[in-house]
Protein backbone atom coordinates (compact mmCIF):
# COMPACT_ATOMS: atom_id res chain seq x y z
CA UNK A 1 0.00 0.00 0.00
CA UNK A 2 1.61 3.32 -0.86
CA UNK A 3 1.94 6.59 1.58
CA UNK A 4 -1.04 8.04 -0.26
CA UNK A 5 -3.16 5.67 -0.18
CA UNK A 6 -2.49 4.98 3.37
CA UNK A 7 -3.53 8.55 4.06
CA UNK A 8 -6.53 8.19 2.22
CA UNK A 9 -7.90 5.75 3.92
CA UNK A 10 -6.86 7.05 7.56
CA UNK A 11 -8.26 10.07 6.37
CA UNK A 12 -11.50 8.79 5.16
CA UNK A 13 -11.65 6.32 8.35
CA UNK A 14 -11.23 9.67 10.64
CA UNK A 15 -14.11 11.42 8.60
CA UNK A 16 -16.26 8.38 9.24
CA UNK A 17 -16.08 8.59 13.05
CA UNK A 18 -16.29 12.41 13.23
CA UNK A 19 -19.13 11.63 11.37
CA UNK A 20 -20.72 8.88 13.90
CA UNK A 21 -19.75 10.87 16.74
CA UNK A 22 -21.91 14.13 15.23
CA UNK A 23 -24.78 11.50 14.25
CA UNK A 24 -24.58 10.62 17.91
CA UNK A 25 -25.42 13.66 19.69
CA UNK A 26 -28.22 14.72 17.07
CA UNK A 27 -29.78 11.50 17.69
CA UNK A 28 -30.27 11.57 21.37
CA UNK A 29 -31.69 15.24 20.67
CA UNK A 30 -33.83 14.50 17.86
CA UNK A 31 -35.28 11.22 20.07
CA UNK A 32 -35.98 13.77 23.21
CA UNK A 33 -37.50 16.01 21.07
CA UNK A 34 -39.45 13.55 19.11
CA UNK A 35 -41.10 12.16 22.06
CA UNK A 36 -41.69 15.08 23.56
CA UNK A 37 -43.33 16.74 20.49
CA UNK A 38 -45.47 13.26 19.70
CA UNK A 39 -46.57 13.00 23.49
CA UNK A 40 -46.78 16.75 24.39
CA UNK A 41 -49.29 17.84 21.43
CA UNK A 42 -51.26 14.87 22.12
CA UNK A 43 -52.24 15.81 25.54
CA UNK A 44 -52.33 19.27 24.19
CA UNK A 45 -55.81 21.41 24.64
CA UNK A 46 -56.87 24.81 24.88
CA UNK A 47 -57.97 24.41 28.61
CA UNK A 48 -54.45 24.28 29.69
CA UNK A 49 -53.82 27.64 29.24
CA UNK A 50 -57.29 29.56 30.86
CA UNK A 51 -58.59 26.85 33.24
CA UNK A 52 -57.22 26.89 36.73
CA UNK A 53 -56.35 23.44 38.47
CA UNK A 54 -58.76 21.25 39.61
CA UNK A 55 -58.06 19.72 43.21
CA UNK A 56 -55.52 16.74 43.25
CA UNK A 57 -57.11 13.48 41.54
CA UNK A 58 -59.82 15.10 39.97
CA UNK A 59 -59.31 15.09 36.48
CA UNK A 60 -59.23 18.19 33.90
CA UNK A 61 -58.64 21.67 34.51
CA UNK A 62 -55.50 23.35 33.08
CA UNK A 63 -51.91 25.58 34.53
CA UNK A 64 -53.27 28.94 34.24
CA UNK A 65 -51.29 30.22 37.24
CA UNK A 66 -47.79 28.63 35.81
CA UNK A 67 -48.65 30.03 32.16
CA UNK A 68 -49.02 33.49 33.90
CA UNK A 69 -46.50 33.25 36.87
CA UNK A 70 -43.67 31.95 34.23
CA UNK A 71 -44.44 34.90 31.98
CA UNK A 72 -44.61 37.48 34.68
CA UNK A 73 -41.60 35.61 36.56
CA UNK A 74 -39.33 35.68 32.71
CA UNK A 75 -40.14 39.14 31.87
CA UNK A 76 -39.34 40.90 34.93
CA UNK A 77 -36.06 38.73 35.29
CA UNK A 78 -35.59 39.89 31.45
CA UNK A 79 -36.13 43.73 32.70
CA UNK A 80 -33.71 43.34 35.97
CA UNK A 81 -31.19 41.76 33.96
CA UNK A 82 -30.81 42.79 30.13
CA UNK A 83 -29.84 46.50 31.12
CA UNK A 84 -27.86 45.19 33.96
CA UNK A 85 -26.16 42.45 31.53
CA UNK A 86 -25.34 45.65 28.93
CA UNK A 87 -24.13 47.96 31.02
CA UNK A 88 -21.74 45.48 32.87
CA UNK A 89 -20.34 44.81 29.16
CA UNK A 90 -19.89 47.91 28.17
CA UNK A 91 -18.29 48.74 30.72
CA UNK A 92 -15.96 46.01 30.21
CA UNK A 93 -15.33 46.47 26.62
CA UNK A 94 -14.99 50.18 26.43
CA UNK A 95 -13.42 51.31 30.45
CA UNK A 96 -12.64 48.48 31.89
CA UNK A 97 -9.69 47.30 29.80
CA UNK A 98 -7.10 49.06 31.30
CA UNK A 99 -8.20 48.13 35.16
CA UNK A 100 -6.76 44.74 36.62
CA UNK A 101 -9.87 44.95 39.12
CA UNK A 102 -12.36 45.15 36.28
CA UNK A 103 -10.74 42.53 34.75
CA UNK A 104 -10.59 40.47 37.22
CA UNK A 105 -14.25 40.82 37.37
CA UNK A 106 -14.53 40.20 34.11
CA UNK A 107 -12.77 36.61 34.35
CA UNK A 108 -15.00 35.90 37.33
CA UNK A 109 -18.21 36.54 35.28
CA UNK A 110 -16.65 34.00 32.97
CA UNK A 111 -16.95 31.30 35.91
CA UNK A 112 -20.22 32.67 37.07
CA UNK A 113 -21.84 31.71 33.75
CA UNK A 114 -21.17 28.33 34.83
CA UNK A 115 -22.31 28.21 38.24
CA UNK A 116 -24.80 25.24 39.08
CA UNK A 117 -28.27 27.51 38.32
CA UNK A 118 -29.53 26.14 41.75
CA UNK A 119 -26.41 27.73 43.68
CA UNK A 120 -27.64 31.46 42.48
CA UNK A 121 -31.32 29.90 43.83
CA UNK A 122 -29.61 29.34 47.16
CA UNK A 123 -27.96 32.69 47.19
CA UNK A 124 -31.39 34.32 46.19
CA UNK A 125 -33.18 32.19 49.01
CA UNK A 126 -30.91 33.50 51.96
CA UNK A 127 -31.45 37.27 50.57
CA UNK A 128 -34.71 37.34 49.39
CA UNK A 129 -37.18 34.73 51.08
CA UNK A 130 -35.43 33.95 54.27
CA UNK A 131 -36.02 37.65 55.86
CA UNK A 132 -39.18 37.90 54.31
CA UNK A 133 -40.14 34.48 55.64
CA UNK A 134 -41.68 33.20 52.66
CA UNK A 135 -41.50 32.24 48.81
CA UNK A 136 -42.10 35.19 46.88
CA UNK A 137 -42.56 35.71 42.77
CA UNK A 138 -39.91 38.57 42.84
CA UNK A 139 -37.26 36.35 44.18
CA UNK A 140 -37.78 34.04 41.68
CA UNK A 141 -37.40 36.80 38.63
CA UNK A 142 -34.21 37.97 40.78
CA UNK A 143 -32.47 34.61 40.61
CA UNK A 144 -33.36 34.27 37.20
CA UNK A 145 -31.89 37.55 36.17
CA UNK A 146 -28.75 37.19 38.05
CA UNK A 147 -28.52 34.01 35.61
CA UNK A 148 -28.70 35.45 32.75
CA UNK A 149 -26.92 38.28 33.61
CA UNK A 150 -22.97 36.88 32.86
CA UNK A 151 -24.33 35.48 29.59
CA UNK A 152 -25.47 39.13 28.44
CA UNK A 153 -22.74 40.85 30.01
CA UNK A 154 -19.98 38.69 28.27
CA UNK A 155 -21.82 38.49 24.17
CA UNK A 156 -22.19 42.68 24.93
CA UNK A 157 -18.23 42.75 25.55
CA UNK A 158 -17.28 40.48 23.09
CA UNK A 159 -19.67 41.84 20.54
CA UNK A 160 -18.60 45.36 21.33
CA UNK A 161 -14.74 44.22 21.28
CA UNK A 162 -15.12 42.98 17.18
CA UNK A 163 -16.33 46.43 16.54
CA UNK A 164 -13.09 47.65 14.77
CA UNK A 165 -10.91 50.73 16.47
CA UNK A 166 -11.36 52.81 13.44
CA UNK A 167 -14.66 52.95 13.87
CA UNK A 168 -14.79 54.06 17.34
CA UNK A 169 -11.73 56.94 16.16
CA UNK A 170 -13.16 58.31 13.08
CA UNK A 171 -16.38 59.12 15.76
CA UNK A 172 -13.81 60.99 17.75
CA UNK A 173 -12.14 62.74 14.87
CA UNK A 174 -15.81 64.63 14.43
CA UNK A 175 -15.47 65.94 17.92
CA UNK A 176 -17.29 62.96 19.98
CA UNK A 177 -17.69 62.48 23.72
CA UNK A 178 -17.02 58.80 24.51
CA UNK A 179 -20.49 58.33 25.70
CA UNK A 180 -21.37 59.50 22.45
CA UNK A 181 -19.11 57.26 20.05
CA UNK A 182 -20.47 54.65 22.35
CA UNK A 183 -24.35 55.13 22.16
CA UNK A 184 -24.33 56.39 18.50
CA UNK A 185 -21.63 54.11 16.94
CA UNK A 186 -20.45 51.25 18.78
CA UNK A 187 -23.87 50.05 20.39
CA UNK A 188 -24.96 50.61 17.00
CA UNK A 189 -22.37 48.63 15.46
CA UNK A 190 -22.87 45.83 17.52
CA UNK A 191 -27.09 46.01 18.05
CA UNK A 192 -27.37 43.13 16.23
CA UNK A 193 -24.81 40.67 18.17
CA UNK A 194 -26.10 42.10 21.49
CA UNK A 195 -29.79 41.24 21.05
CA UNK A 196 -29.04 38.10 19.69
CA UNK A 197 -27.53 37.63 23.18
CA UNK A 198 -30.25 38.87 24.96
CA UNK A 199 -32.96 36.21 23.41
CA UNK A 200 -30.18 33.49 24.11
CA UNK A 201 -29.96 34.81 27.60
CA UNK A 202 -33.92 34.50 27.62
CA UNK A 203 -34.02 31.48 26.25
CA UNK A 204 -31.66 29.89 28.37
CA UNK A 205 -33.80 31.52 32.08
CA UNK A 206 -37.23 30.62 30.65
CA UNK A 207 -36.40 26.45 30.98
CA UNK A 208 -34.81 26.91 34.48
CA UNK A 209 -36.19 24.79 37.09
CA UNK A 210 -33.84 24.90 40.11
CA UNK A 211 -33.35 28.57 40.95
CA UNK A 212 -37.08 28.67 41.56
CA UNK A 213 -37.79 25.90 43.63
CA UNK A 214 -36.47 28.10 46.79
CA UNK A 215 -37.13 31.46 45.62
CA UNK A 216 -40.57 32.04 43.39
CA UNK A 217 -41.68 28.13 44.70
CA UNK A 218 -44.88 27.37 43.24
CA UNK A 219 -48.91 28.32 43.42
CA UNK A 220 -51.86 26.54 42.74
CA UNK A 221 -54.12 29.58 42.54
CA UNK A 222 -53.38 32.26 40.06
CA UNK A 223 -51.62 35.41 41.14
CA UNK A 224 -50.26 38.90 40.05
CA UNK A 225 -49.05 39.53 43.52
CA UNK A 226 -44.74 39.40 43.30
CA UNK A 227 -44.77 39.00 47.59
CA UNK A 228 -47.09 35.97 46.80
CA UNK A 229 -45.43 32.54 45.87
CA UNK A 230 -45.78 32.19 42.22
CA UNK A 231 -46.09 29.27 39.81
CA UNK A 232 -44.14 28.79 36.98
CA UNK A 233 -44.75 25.60 34.03
CA UNK A 234 -40.88 24.55 35.48
CA UNK A 235 -41.84 24.11 38.84
CA UNK A 236 -45.17 22.53 38.31
CA UNK A 237 -43.88 20.47 35.92
CA UNK A 238 -41.27 18.90 38.19
CA UNK A 239 -43.92 18.61 40.72
CA UNK A 240 -46.97 16.72 38.20
CA UNK A 241 -44.11 14.29 36.99
CA UNK A 242 -43.21 13.77 40.46
CA UNK A 243 -47.41 13.55 41.38
CA UNK A 244 -49.26 9.66 41.09
CA UNK A 245 -51.85 11.40 38.51
CA UNK A 246 -52.33 10.00 34.95
CA UNK A 247 -53.79 13.21 33.85
CA UNK A 248 -50.85 15.38 35.44
CA UNK A 249 -48.07 13.42 33.72
CA UNK A 250 -50.16 14.38 30.36
CA UNK A 251 -50.65 17.88 31.61
CA UNK A 252 -46.83 17.80 32.05
CA UNK A 253 -45.71 16.76 28.18
CA UNK A 254 -48.10 19.21 26.88
CA UNK A 255 -46.50 21.73 28.94
CA UNK A 256 -43.21 20.73 28.42
CA UNK A 257 -44.40 20.64 24.62
CA UNK A 258 -45.17 24.45 24.53
CA UNK A 259 -42.01 25.16 26.72
CA UNK A 260 -40.12 23.61 24.04
CA UNK A 261 -41.37 25.08 21.38
CA UNK A 262 -41.18 28.54 23.02
CA UNK A 263 -37.31 28.13 23.79
CA UNK A 264 -36.52 26.89 20.41
CA UNK A 265 -38.51 29.97 18.78
CA UNK A 266 -36.36 32.16 20.56
CA UNK A 267 -33.61 30.65 19.89
CA UNK A 268 -34.11 30.40 16.07
CA UNK A 269 -35.18 33.84 16.05
CA UNK A 270 -31.42 34.49 17.58
CA UNK A 271 -30.31 32.61 14.63
CA UNK A 272 -31.68 34.34 12.02
CA UNK A 273 -31.22 38.01 12.82
CA UNK A 274 -27.34 37.33 13.85
CA UNK A 275 -27.37 35.16 10.46
CA UNK A 276 -29.41 37.91 8.09
CA UNK A 277 -28.33 41.16 9.55
CA UNK A 278 -24.80 40.25 11.06
CA UNK A 279 -23.79 40.15 7.31
CA UNK A 280 -23.77 44.19 7.11
CA UNK A 281 -21.21 44.80 9.58
CA UNK A 282 -19.24 41.40 8.89
CA UNK A 283 -18.77 42.35 5.19
CA UNK A 284 -17.52 45.80 6.01
CA UNK A 285 -15.34 43.60 8.33
CA UNK A 286 -14.28 41.23 5.54
CA UNK A 287 -13.69 44.34 3.44
CA UNK A 288 -11.25 46.37 5.04
CA UNK A 289 -9.74 43.63 5.91
CA UNK A 290 -9.20 42.26 2.40
CA UNK A 291 -9.02 46.35 1.31
CA UNK A 292 -11.43 45.46 -1.28
CA UNK A 293 -11.10 48.28 -4.39
CA UNK A 294 -14.52 49.55 -5.44
CA UNK A 295 -15.25 52.17 -7.30
CA UNK B 1 5.66 77.49 -7.12
CA UNK B 2 5.94 81.00 -7.87
CA UNK B 3 4.48 82.14 -4.42
CA UNK B 4 6.96 82.98 -1.87
CA UNK B 5 6.77 82.13 1.86
CA UNK B 6 6.25 85.50 3.22
CA UNK B 7 2.59 85.82 1.52
CA UNK B 8 1.59 82.67 2.95
CA UNK B 9 -0.43 81.98 6.47
CA UNK B 10 0.13 79.61 8.34
CA UNK B 11 -2.56 77.49 9.81
CA UNK B 12 -0.87 75.35 12.12
CA UNK B 13 3.05 74.96 13.58
CA UNK B 14 4.38 72.30 14.76
CA UNK B 15 7.28 73.29 17.20
CA UNK B 16 10.24 71.47 18.63
CA UNK B 17 7.86 68.21 18.77
CA UNK B 18 8.76 64.87 20.31
CA UNK B 19 6.38 62.33 20.91
CA UNK B 20 6.65 58.95 22.62
CA UNK B 21 4.49 55.54 22.95
CA UNK B 22 5.26 54.32 26.43
CA UNK B 23 9.47 54.96 26.21
CA UNK B 24 9.58 54.19 22.78
CA UNK B 25 10.31 57.86 21.31
CA UNK B 26 8.66 57.88 17.26
CA UNK B 27 9.07 61.74 16.88
CA UNK B 28 12.11 63.67 17.25
CA UNK B 29 12.44 67.22 17.41
CA UNK B 30 9.89 68.31 14.74
CA UNK B 31 9.43 71.53 13.38
CA UNK B 32 6.96 72.16 10.72
CA UNK B 33 4.50 74.94 9.10
CA UNK B 34 1.37 73.98 7.71
CA UNK B 35 0.66 76.86 5.47
CA UNK B 36 -3.64 77.84 4.88
CA UNK B 37 -5.54 75.90 1.97
CA UNK B 38 -2.15 74.43 0.97
CA UNK B 39 -2.21 70.69 0.82
CA UNK B 40 0.84 69.63 2.74
CA UNK B 41 2.25 66.00 2.17
CA UNK B 42 4.00 63.71 4.53
CA UNK B 43 5.84 61.16 2.44
CA UNK B 44 8.62 58.79 4.22
CA UNK B 45 9.23 54.74 4.86
CA UNK B 46 6.93 52.69 6.52
CA UNK B 47 7.47 53.11 10.52
CA UNK B 48 9.04 56.93 9.90
CA UNK B 49 6.42 58.21 12.11
CA UNK B 50 4.17 60.31 9.24
CA UNK B 51 0.96 58.54 10.34
CA UNK B 52 2.06 59.67 13.60
CA UNK B 53 2.51 62.90 13.20
CA UNK B 54 -0.38 63.21 11.71
CA UNK B 55 -2.23 61.84 14.47
CA UNK B 56 -0.72 64.50 16.91
CA UNK B 57 -2.36 67.25 14.83
CA UNK B 58 -5.97 66.24 16.34
CA UNK B 59 -4.31 64.61 19.41
CA UNK B 60 -5.87 61.22 18.40
CA UNK B 61 -3.33 59.62 20.16
CA UNK B 62 -4.90 61.21 23.65
CA UNK B 63 -7.19 57.64 23.24
CA UNK B 64 -4.78 55.42 24.28
CA UNK B 65 -2.73 55.30 27.16
CA UNK B 66 0.71 55.48 27.64
CA UNK B 67 1.31 58.03 24.80
CA UNK B 68 3.47 61.43 25.30
CA UNK B 69 4.03 64.64 23.82
CA UNK B 70 6.64 67.16 24.41
CA UNK B 71 7.11 70.59 22.73
CA UNK B 72 4.12 72.08 21.05
CA UNK B 73 1.75 72.71 18.16
CA UNK B 74 0.09 75.39 17.34
CA UNK B 75 -3.28 75.99 15.81
CA UNK B 76 -4.34 79.71 14.49
CA UNK B 77 -1.31 80.52 17.31
CA UNK B 78 -2.70 78.60 19.76
CA UNK B 79 -1.31 75.67 21.50
CA UNK B 80 -3.64 72.59 20.67
CA UNK B 81 -2.82 70.93 24.02
CA UNK B 82 -4.71 74.18 26.10
CA UNK B 83 -7.09 73.66 23.87
CA UNK B 84 -10.85 71.45 24.66
CA UNK B 85 -10.13 68.43 22.46
CA UNK B 86 -13.32 68.14 21.14
CA UNK B 87 -13.50 71.40 20.36
CA UNK B 88 -9.80 70.77 18.47
CA UNK B 89 -11.72 68.01 16.50
CA UNK B 90 -14.09 69.95 15.26
CA UNK B 91 -11.78 72.09 14.02
CA UNK B 92 -9.17 69.43 12.71
CA UNK B 93 -10.85 66.82 10.99
CA UNK B 94 -9.64 63.76 9.52
CA UNK B 95 -10.28 60.68 7.14
CA UNK B 96 -8.94 57.05 7.48
CA UNK B 97 -6.64 54.63 5.61
CA UNK B 98 -9.92 52.29 5.34
CA UNK B 99 -13.62 54.00 4.84
CA UNK B 100 -14.95 53.94 8.28
CA UNK B 101 -19.07 54.00 7.97
CA UNK B 102 -20.96 54.31 10.36
CA UNK B 103 -23.59 51.66 10.55
CA UNK B 104 -26.67 54.14 9.77
CA UNK B 105 -27.92 55.58 6.52
CA UNK B 106 -26.31 57.74 4.11
CA UNK B 107 -27.84 60.47 5.35
CA UNK B 108 -27.39 59.87 8.88
CA UNK B 109 -23.67 58.91 8.32
CA UNK B 110 -23.10 62.84 7.38
CA UNK B 111 -25.38 64.31 9.59
CA UNK B 112 -23.37 62.78 12.17
CA UNK B 113 -20.92 65.56 13.30
CA UNK B 114 -23.41 68.13 12.73
CA UNK B 115 -26.11 66.71 14.83
CA UNK B 116 -22.92 66.42 17.58
CA UNK B 117 -23.12 70.26 17.39
CA UNK B 118 -26.49 70.33 17.98
CA UNK B 119 -27.79 71.50 14.08
CA UNK B 120 -31.29 69.81 13.34
CA UNK B 121 -34.04 70.46 11.04
CA UNK B 122 -34.11 72.30 7.54
CA UNK B 123 -30.34 73.35 8.78
CA UNK B 124 -28.92 70.37 9.13
CA UNK B 125 -30.69 68.85 5.81
CA UNK B 126 -29.20 71.80 3.68
CA UNK B 127 -25.96 71.37 4.98
CA UNK B 128 -25.47 67.61 4.51
CA UNK B 129 -26.55 67.94 1.13
CA UNK B 130 -23.65 70.66 0.82
CA UNK B 131 -21.15 68.87 2.37
CA UNK B 132 -22.43 65.31 -0.17
CA UNK B 133 -22.16 67.47 -3.12
CA UNK B 134 -18.86 69.29 -1.84
CA UNK B 135 -17.58 65.12 -1.63
CA UNK B 136 -18.53 64.79 -5.08
CA UNK B 137 -20.88 61.83 -3.75
CA UNK B 138 -24.38 63.81 -3.96
CA UNK B 139 -25.61 62.50 -7.54
CA UNK B 140 -24.31 58.71 -6.99
CA UNK B 141 -26.43 59.16 -3.42
CA UNK B 142 -29.29 61.81 -3.36
CA UNK B 143 -32.35 59.04 -4.24
CA UNK B 144 -30.78 56.53 -1.63
CA UNK B 145 -29.82 58.45 1.14
CA UNK B 146 -31.70 56.31 3.58
CA UNK B 147 -29.94 53.34 2.16
CA UNK B 148 -27.48 52.24 4.82
CA UNK B 149 -24.07 53.06 4.12
CA UNK B 150 -22.54 49.85 3.81
CA UNK B 151 -23.97 49.17 0.11
CA UNK B 152 -21.94 51.81 -1.20
CA UNK B 153 -18.81 50.55 -2.88
CA UNK B 154 -15.23 51.20 -1.37
CA UNK B 155 -14.68 54.50 -2.82
CA UNK B 156 -17.79 55.76 -2.37
CA UNK B 157 -17.62 55.02 1.14
CA UNK B 158 -14.61 56.88 1.37
CA UNK B 159 -15.83 59.70 -0.24
CA UNK B 160 -19.06 59.89 2.30
CA UNK B 161 -16.12 59.50 4.87
CA UNK B 162 -14.72 62.98 3.45
CA UNK B 163 -18.26 64.52 3.05
CA UNK B 164 -19.04 63.20 7.11
CA UNK B 165 -15.66 65.18 7.91
CA UNK B 166 -16.19 68.63 5.98
CA UNK B 167 -20.18 68.76 7.13
CA UNK B 168 -18.82 70.50 10.30
CA UNK B 169 -17.06 72.99 8.30
CA UNK B 170 -13.12 72.16 9.74
CA UNK B 171 -9.99 74.17 9.06
CA UNK B 172 -7.78 71.72 9.12
CA UNK B 173 -8.69 68.35 7.17
CA UNK B 174 -5.82 65.31 7.75
CA UNK B 175 -6.13 62.48 5.57
CA UNK B 176 -4.02 59.37 6.19
CA UNK B 177 -3.37 57.33 3.20
CA UNK B 178 -6.99 58.12 1.88
CA UNK B 179 -6.40 55.61 -1.09
CA UNK B 180 -4.15 52.83 -0.56
CA UNK B 181 -7.38 51.07 -0.17
CA UNK B 182 -8.99 51.80 -3.55
CA UNK B 183 -8.75 50.97 -7.20
CA UNK B 184 -7.12 53.85 -9.35
CA UNK B 185 -10.17 55.34 -10.82
CA UNK B 186 -11.55 55.82 -7.10
CA UNK B 187 -8.42 57.11 -6.48
CA UNK B 188 -7.96 59.63 -9.02
CA UNK B 189 -11.65 60.65 -7.62
CA UNK B 190 -10.65 61.41 -4.22
CA UNK B 191 -7.35 63.26 -5.67
CA UNK B 192 -9.23 65.34 -7.44
CA UNK B 193 -11.48 66.44 -4.59
CA UNK B 194 -8.41 67.03 -2.51
CA UNK B 195 -7.38 69.17 -4.39
CA UNK B 196 -10.68 70.87 -5.24
CA UNK B 197 -11.12 71.08 -1.36
CA UNK B 198 -8.12 73.03 -0.59
CA UNK B 199 -10.03 75.83 -1.98
CA UNK B 200 -11.03 76.76 1.58
CA UNK B 201 -9.79 74.25 3.21
CA UNK B 202 -5.80 73.78 4.90
CA UNK B 203 -4.96 69.68 3.93
CA UNK B 204 -2.47 67.54 5.75
CA UNK B 205 -2.07 64.04 3.83
CA UNK B 206 0.43 61.22 4.57
CA UNK B 207 1.03 58.81 1.44
CA UNK B 208 2.92 56.08 0.68
CA UNK B 209 2.28 57.19 -2.81
CA UNK B 210 5.20 59.46 -3.91
CA UNK B 211 3.15 60.23 -7.31
CA UNK B 212 0.42 61.43 -5.63
CA UNK B 213 2.47 63.36 -3.55
CA UNK B 214 3.76 65.07 -6.39
CA UNK B 215 0.32 65.31 -7.97
CA UNK B 216 -1.74 67.00 -5.45
CA UNK B 217 0.82 68.34 -2.87
CA UNK B 218 2.06 72.03 -2.77
CA UNK B 219 4.08 71.09 0.19
CA UNK B 220 6.21 67.79 1.18
CA UNK B 221 7.86 66.62 4.65
CA UNK B 222 10.00 64.07 3.90
CA UNK B 223 10.30 61.88 7.25
CA UNK B 224 12.84 58.89 7.95
CA UNK B 225 13.08 57.14 11.33
CA UNK B 226 10.49 59.77 14.09
CA UNK B 227 12.82 63.11 12.19
CA UNK B 228 11.72 65.56 9.69
CA UNK B 229 14.49 65.32 7.03
CA UNK B 230 13.62 67.78 4.85
CA UNK B 231 10.25 70.22 4.38
CA UNK B 232 10.02 72.31 1.02
CA UNK B 233 7.54 73.08 -1.60
CA UNK B 234 6.88 69.55 -3.30
CA UNK B 235 8.53 70.80 -6.73
CA UNK B 236 11.67 71.26 -4.82
CA UNK B 237 11.56 67.73 -3.08
CA UNK B 238 10.95 65.90 -6.32
CA UNK B 239 13.53 67.70 -8.55
CA UNK B 240 16.26 69.17 -6.25
CA UNK B 241 16.19 68.18 -2.86
CA UNK B 242 18.34 69.54 -0.37
CA UNK B 243 18.92 66.43 2.01
CA UNK B 244 20.74 63.45 -0.37
CA UNK B 245 18.21 61.17 1.79
CA UNK B 246 15.30 62.70 0.50
CA UNK B 247 17.00 62.48 -3.22
CA UNK B 248 17.60 58.59 -2.24
CA UNK B 249 14.44 57.97 -1.47
CA UNK B 250 12.11 59.94 -4.00
CA UNK B 251 14.35 58.19 -6.68
CA UNK B 252 13.39 55.28 -5.57
CA UNK B 253 16.47 53.92 -4.01
CA UNK B 254 15.59 52.84 -1.07
CA UNK B 255 12.10 53.08 0.62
Amino acid sequence: MSRKTRRKLFSNFMLFVSFLTAVYGIFWLFWILGSLFINGFKYLRPELIYLDPTPPGQEGGGLRPAFVGHLIITSLATVIGVPMGIMAGIYFAEYGRNSKFFMTIRQITDIMVSTPSILMGAVVYAVLVKPVGHFNGFSGAVALALLMLPVIAITTDEMLKLVPKEMREAAYALGAYKWQVIKDVVMRAAKVGIMTGVILGVARIAGETAPLLFTSFNNNVLTFDLRDPMASLTVTMFNYVMGPYHYWHQQAWAAAFILTMGVLLLSIWAKVLLHRNLLEPLFYIVRSIAGKKGG
Amino acid sequence: MIETQTALKTRMEVKNLNFYYGFNQALKNINMPIYDRKVTALIGPSGCGKTTLLRCLNRMHDLYPGNRYEGDILLDGESIFNMDVIELRSRVGMVFQKPTPFPMSIFDNVAFGLRLKGIKGTELKDRVEKALKDAALWDEVKDRLKDSAFSLSGGQQQRLCIARAIAVEPEVLLFDEPTSALDPISTAKIEELIVELKKKITIVIVTHNMQQAARISDYTGFMYLGELIEFNPTEKIFTKPDEKLTEDYVTGRFG
